[in-house]
């Protein structure tokens, strides 16, 4: 995986089916959960419900939103905000896709490494 | 360009603007700066094309038949004589030397510039698969491909066309209407997903089948297949193979920067260029589908007009500058209207009003954030795409507008309509307001004065909203206008996406044939584009109920462990349980358990209630491997996951115990192998006791069989959990196989009426256990009906899933994208 550069390529657009996630750990970090919602969008969140650290990959994913599969805080693709009455935030790591491939940025993908 | 040489001469003292690209962009640039300051510059315009500048966007009527070149000429020869504007046609610029300031063709012609405009507009992507340089594999971006496309359909056959987005579509429909079969096969699951959402992209895809295409979506193209040394099909990713005639590629447009980018020009994925189309040369600019501006490119025709006009202000020292543009969509097929405009992905903040008439097929959808108008996608009435558009381009506040805003600009700026109520108080008595059963508004009214205080009253005393149930809205506001605040709740609907209870969702899908997700939506007027993590499973409960075999079960739609055939915890690690027949297991069996837990370091095996082994702590990525160990030893996925049938708990009857009167263990065991597998409303639970003693609890369970010495008593709706029910005595039958057609029978009856996420205990309470024995003991034949439907749909459903994963199916949902691991970290 090519480490260098502000962006990560994380690899085609076409490895994650629309409606779903994919995970990507990090090691000493985070694990991130990379979205693909049903209309074709991308996002990339760490993959930890604010609530009880459930995998929110495994959730079921609507508009740009996805229901935390451990006791169903919906939470925004957008922001990490949950929606709702619930409160708490999941940080986001900006994504962008670029001829076909997925890119995070590097920065938010090593914020939780302990060098 | 001899006929401008003349000009050349007179004109040396201008300032030479030199134009690559005689497209709509450079045309058109070259119009607006004549028109500000027709004497200022001595203009060129290089050309790949061997023709005169036309309508680009037009070559989709071309090819349909619905034009002819002539009439999507923009600029004919007269213009460039007239304007003495030299074109220098099928010559295209090969280099720029922004050092010396000049142009090289590719026939050597050296020409130079003062100013210098690139408006190489863009190419088509062609997708990196084996065949795609075949002959018979074509684009769609100028008239060649059209002329190309037109020889092809002359000779009748099949047409597969790759990508369908607004290009691909519109060439599938010029190809169809010229008498080609035609084929679209698009990567996504919705076509158009740029400009459409899953709903309106469901109402297209229905449209254009019904004229005859065949559209395949979530398709990948894996080679353009060869013959005599042309071309002669496609092959998909999933092994699928498309004869083809001819093969058209419109997956996609790339901004043709290879000029720039040899010329030293920065570079992104177009030239970039300022707010005045400046690039980063002073000297050169650029235009249309090349630049990219303020991080946007555009492949559309009105952001053009809109850079022209700052590119000539900049040009004629009148600057004003550009920025950015809305665009709006409109497809250019005949008798189909959809239209698109913004952001319609939603999003924080934003707040969708979906309005849905299945009976006229439309689709309307305004998203608003901050009370103004951000996008809108318009389906089957597009007449207020343009008023939508203009609000959006405004940014005006709608407040004010905004509960009549969805029914378009007449009634909205019909005025005091801040009440939703108030444009039906204000119909007259005479308004139809339920046309299925023709109920006026006097009616209702009339209906609701009389004593009908609920929309369950209502509906049962004057029809109104009682069958398709679109009008539900309108009666519920009557309600409210006419009792003030004293409606009585009736019940409750499915989900905040649907006025529909459960019942009617379940009744309609039978009815009216609905056989996919986005159909029950725009059927049923969800006002959601794609549902809620609540109603999305149980739409695909009661499709894959109704149509057994038919119905592909949409695995999006399913909550994550019935995706992953195992039980999430609280650590996002698994439980496993395999199934153990009646719960009898052997040492193979138990071998094979012990193996894994080992294997994989499981931290805890549990003896469950159900009398099965649960294996705790097993990551998603293992699970396939796990199930590969298990299956080896011949066990199968035991259900512990799933709204189905979970287990069959037995004692061990008359075959050891002293008490037994029947054998409870054989009997559990051939209820399983008939149940197993079945998806249900809810978890469903059976127990099989040899004695009334029932040492296997069958009076707490879903199911059960309590044996006793003359046959067997059966029992429903039971539940051990937050509510502990004991069973209701259904009958008493005399041989084991009457026991098992009464349980499917009973299942069926379950399946086909209850609500998803109910057990058996609150149905039962619901519909009342004299309903249930009715539906299955008046009617002499209902049972075997019933237990017939059953035996039919578990035709489809007794395939273990941990099989096909273990095999390798779906590892996308068990692996990894990728591992990062930091430098730092490796070095360490």
């Amino acid at each position: 995986m090519m480490l260098t550069g502000k962006w990560l390529d994380i690899g085609p657009t076409t490895q994650i089916e629309p409606g779903t996630a994919r995970t990507l750990p990090v090691a000493g970090g985070e694990e991130i959960a990379v979205f693909h919602t049903m209309r074709g969008e991308f996002y990339a969140l760490v993959n930890k419900c604010p609530h009880k650290a459930g995998p929110l990959s495994q959730g079921i994913v609507h508009g740009d939103t996805v229901s935390c599969p451990l006791h169903n805080w919906r939470i925004s693709l957008r922001t990490g905000e949950a929606q709702g009455d619930d409160k708490g935030c999941t940080p986001t790591i900006p994504l962008k896709v670029d001829g076909g491939r997925l890119f995070l940025l590097r920065d938010a993908v090593m914020a939780g490494v302990v060098a | 360009m001899n006929a401008a040489t003349g000009f050349h001469g007179a004109t040396q003292m201008k300032e030479r603007l030199v134009v690559i690209g005689n497209g709509m962009a450079g045309c058109r640039a070259v119009e607006e700066v004549l028109a500000r300051d027709p004497d200022r510059f001595a203009v060129t315009i290089f050309g790949a094309e061997p023709r005169v500048n036309y309508n680009r966007i037009m070559l989709s009527p071309v090819l349909a038949g619905e034009k002819t070149f002539d009439e999507i000429v923009i600029n004919g020869p007269d213009w460039y004589a007239g304007n003495g504007v030299t074109l220098v046609s099928g010559d295209p610029v090969v280099a720029i030397d922004t050092l010396t300031r000049t142009v090289t063709a590719r026939s050597g012609h050296v020409e130079p510039y003062d100013k210098l405009l690139i408006a190489t507009g863009s190419d088509p992507f062609i997708i990196p698969v084996p065949g795609n340089s075949l002959p018979g594999v074509v684009t769609f971006r100028d008239l060649d491909d059209v002329d190309k496309m037109l020889s092809a359909a002359e000779q009748g056959g099949d047409a597969v066309v790759i990508g369908g987005g607004l290009l691909g579509l519109e060439a599938a429909h010029g190809l169809s209407l010229r008498g080609m079969k035609v084929t679209v096969v698009h990567l996504m699951p919705t076509l158009m997903e740029r400009q459409l959402d899953e709903a309106a992209g469901w109402l297209l895809r229905q449209e254009l089948e019904r004229r005859g295409q065949t559209i395949l979506t979530g398709a990948n193209t894996k080679a353009i297949l060869e013959a005599d040394g042309r071309v002669a099909g496609v092959e998909l990713e999933d092994g699928t193979r498309l004869h083809a005639d001819i093969v058209v590629m419109a997956v996609g447009i790339r901004p043709a920067t290879a000029l720039a980018k040899a010329a030293g020009l920065a570079v992104e994925r177009g030239i970039l260029v300022d707010d005045h189309m400046v690039t980063s040369d002073p000297n050169v600019l650029a235009v249309g589908e090349c630049v990219q501006h303020r991080g946007a490119c555009y492949g559309l025709v009105a952001p053009l007009w809109d850079m022209c006009r700052s590119l000539a202000g900049y040009l004629t020292d009148a600057p004003q500058g550009y920025e950015g543009s809305a665009t709006s969509t409109k497809l250019k097929v005949s008798g189909i209207d959809l239209f698109s405009a913004g952001d319609f992905s939603g999003g924080d903040g934003a707040q969708d009003i979906v309005m849905r008439d299945a009976a006229r097929g439309v689709y309307k959808r305004v998203v608003l954030r901050d009370n103004k108008v951000v996008g809108a996608v318009l389906y089957g009435d597009t007449a207020d795409g343009n008023w939508y558009f203009d609000l959006l381009k405004k940014g005006e506040d709608v407040s004010p507008i905004r509960e009549a805003l969805i029914f378009g600009q007449a009634f909205a700026s019909g005025g005091a309509l801040s009440d939703p109520n108030a444009a039906v108080a204000a119909l007259p008595d005479d308004a139809e307001i339920c046309g299925c059963n023709g109920v006026s508004k006097g009616q209702v009214v009339g209906c609701i004065n009389a004593g009908a205080h609920s929309l369950d009253a209502v509906r049962s005393q004057c029809k109104a909203s009682a069958s398709c149930g679109s009008c539900t809205g309108l009666v519920e506001k009557l309600l409210a206008i006419t009792l003030g605040g004293e409606v009585e709740s009736g019940p409750k609907p499915m989900c905040k996406c649907t006025s529909f209870t459960h019942d009617d969702v379940r009744r309609n899908v039978v009815d009216k044939g609905l056989k996919a997700i986005p159909q029950v939506m725009q059927e049923l007027h969800w006002t959601t584009p794609d549902g809620c993590s609540s109603c999305r499973p149980a739409l695909n409960y009661y499709l894959l109920c109704a149509w057994p075999g038919e119905y592909v079960d949409d695995q999006q739609s399913r909550f994550v462990n019935e995706r992953l055939h195992a039980n999430i915890q609280k650590d996002g690690t698994y439980s496993v349980v395999p199934r153990m027949w009646g719960g009898l297991t052997n040492p193979r069996e138990l071998r094979a358990i012990a193996d894994v837990v080992e294997k994989y370091n499981a931290p805890m095996v549990k003896v469950t209630g159900g009398q099965r082994l649960d294996i705790f702590g097993i990551r998603k990525e293992d699970l396939p491997a796990v199930w590969a160990d298990l299956n080896a030893a011949g066990m199968v996925s035991g259900h512990a996951y799933g709204k189905s049938l979970r287990t069959v708990k037995t004692c061990v009857g008359s075959e050891w115990c002293r008490f037994g009167t029947q054998d409870s263990t054989g009997l559990g065991v051939k209820i399983e192998r008939m149940t197993w597998g079945s998806w249900m409303p809810h978890k469903f639970k059976i127990a099989v006791s040899g004695c009334p003693r029932n040492c296997a609890e069958a009076t707490i369970k879903d199911f059960g069989v309590v044996c006793v010495d003359s046959g067997y008593e059966l029992h429903i709706g039971g539940n051990g959990g937050i509510h502990v029910r004991a069973t209701d005595l259904l009958t008493k039958v005399a041989t084991e196989e009457e026991a098992m057609t009464m349980c499917a029978a009973f299942i069926q009856l379950y399946r086909e009426d209850a609500h998803y996420l109910e057990r058996t205990a609150p149905w039962v309470e619901r519909k009342g256990v004299d309903w249930v024995r009715a539906q299955l003991l008046d009617d002499p034949d209902a049972v075997g009906r019933l237990a017939r439907r059953f035996h039919y749909s578990q035709r489809f459903s007794q395939d273990d899933p941990w099989a096909a994963r273990a095999a390798g199916e779906r590892r996308d949902l068990h692996a990894h994208l990728a591992e990062v691991r930091p430098l730092q970290l490796e070095n360490a």
